[in-house]
């Protein structure tokens, strides 16, 4: 949404850090993908892509790229030990029974209650829901990365999701290129502020009601 | 290479499997975003007259990989598919009502396929059972105390499926990512046929290996390979 690489990175180097060694995760296609270039390089996590890779690694050199081994954007991957190859019927039954620790998606509108809404834009754009319905609905933690707000200047961190929701009460963070907030039972929770972003702008910015956590206070 | 027995004529020519591909066919194809589409049937198909095809797959593919070229040919009146967003053309051809798109959730699609596969009836999944999109003309049912749509089978009169290796009954081994849907769309089609890229003697396979028993493949063509750029082709040298 015409952020420049800078803001893409910072935001991905936030969310690097909810990775922890041995986890599940799958990411997304845009600022997602960058998640992998900021986690340090002593622990172990294992990619899952839903057309049947667990356990993906960097992309590869020009001139080393397989054909036949791409993650689910259709683009190039390497494997890591420990990688195993599956059907999309078994990639999507571990999405399904829970296994995934953490989904990290794009989105068109996030809601304060969590409602994801990232599939639609009717009457535009109906590119099909692919797999972001289980991803969202099955993963243990739903971690949104986005633009703060649309071409137009509209905040996508809203009351109320106008465009059809994927799926209900699923995102657990969302991280803007101003804020990070978390979303729990009683409601959406601003918990830091991207650098050089003050309070005013966030609120400004945002459609959605959220408290302050004690750290920014 | 070791001379490979036709043992059970399974091993033929492209012009032989012609006649099973006809008009207002319902067909399935393996692969996801291209990756694991059989291309030279991909080929076969275009070169046909066949049309008012119902297509069964992951996704539309790009304009010009994968099944995206059959698409883009106008050969297709209605696609199952759980994503477009790949194929613009499609996209347009959606908005213009020339082509009809069932959207299913994509681990959903791949299970209906494996149900057909495997002789089942339907399944019953939560995924999407929120979204009108998802539930529109689906039965609702409880098991266990919780609420699951009944998303009905899908099989094919036809399903066109790559593998990297086969023996001549038809066991398939597939090459990594572009296993994907292929065992699933090899297992539903009424009749399968494959496009493998090697053929090996019977017993070479080690049965512990083997993704896809013969038994659900009727024809085999030999494969000349990927005969399209891919996307990453194209923006890697840029």
């Amino acid at each position: 949404m015409g952020m420049g690489g800078n803001i893409r990175n910072l935001i991905a180097k936030r969310a690097a850090k909810e990775i922890e060694n041995g986890m599940v995760v799958n990411l997304g296609i845009g600022i997602p993908s960058l998640v992998p270039n900021h986690l340090p390089e002593n622990i172990h996590v294992f990619f899952q892509a839903e057309n049947g890779v667990l356990g993906m690694g960097s992309t590869p050199l020009p001139g080393e790229e397989n054909e036949n081994l791409c993650n689910a954007a259709g683009y190039p991957v390497s494997v890591r030990p420990g990688a195993s190859y599956f059907d999309s019927a078994l990639a999507f039954g571990m999405i399904r029974r829970g296994k995934l620790d953490i989904t990290i998606l794009g989105s068109l509108q996030v809601s304060e209650k969590g409602d994801l809404a990232n599939w639609i834009v009717p009457g535009k754009r109906v590119p099909g829901m692919g797999g972001a319905m289980e991803l969202s609905q099955k993963a243990k933690k739903v971690i949104v990365l986005m633009s703060h707000t649309d071409k137009f200047g509209n905040s996508k961190v809203v009351k109320s999701c106008s465009l059809p929701v994927t799926t209900p009460d699923c995102v657990n963070m969302i991280i803007t290129d101003l804020a990070v907030f978390e979303i729990k039972k009683d409601g959406m929770l601003l918990t830091e502020l991207m650098p050089g972003v003050n309070l005013e702008q966030v609120k400004e910015k945002t459609e959605a009601t959220f408290t302050l956590s004690p750290a920014i206070l | 290479m070791e001379k490979v027995e036709n043992t059970f004529n399974k091993i033929v020519e492209l012009e032989k499997v012609h006649h099973l591909f006809f008009d207002g066919m319902t067909l399935m194809f393996g692969g996801f975003g291209g990756v694991g589409t059989p291309p030279k049937l991909v080929d076969t198909l275009l070169d046909s007259s066949v049309k008012n095809l119902t297509l069964i797959g992951n996704d539309a593919g790009f304009p010009t990989i994968g099944i995206g070229k059959v698409v883009c040919a106008g050969k297709v009146d209605k696609l199952i598919a759980s994503h477009i967003g790949s194929n613009p053309v499609a996209g347009k051809m959606m908005t213009d009502n020339k082509l009809e798109v069932e959207f299913s959730p994509q681990g959903t699609l791949a299970e209906r396929i494996r149900a057909g596969g495997v002789g089942l009836g339907g399944i019953l999944v939560d995924v999407g059972i929120t979204s009108e999109i998802v539930t529109r003309n689906k039965q609702i049912l409880t098991s266990g105390g919780k609420d699951y749509i009944l998303e009905p089978a899908l099989t094919a009169d036809l399903s066109i499926v790559f593998a990297k290796k086969a023996d001549p009954y038809g066991n398939l081994i597939f090459d990594k990512s572009a296993r994907n849907t292929n065992p699933l769309v090899a297992m539903a089609g009424t009749k399968t046929i494959v496009e493998v890229e090697e053929f090996v003697p019977l017993g070479e396979l080690d049965p512990e290996e083997i993704v896809v028993p013969g038994v659900y493949v009727d024809y085999m063509v030999q494969s000349e390979g990927v005969n399209w750029t891919w996307v990453w082709e194209e923006t890697y040298g840029t």
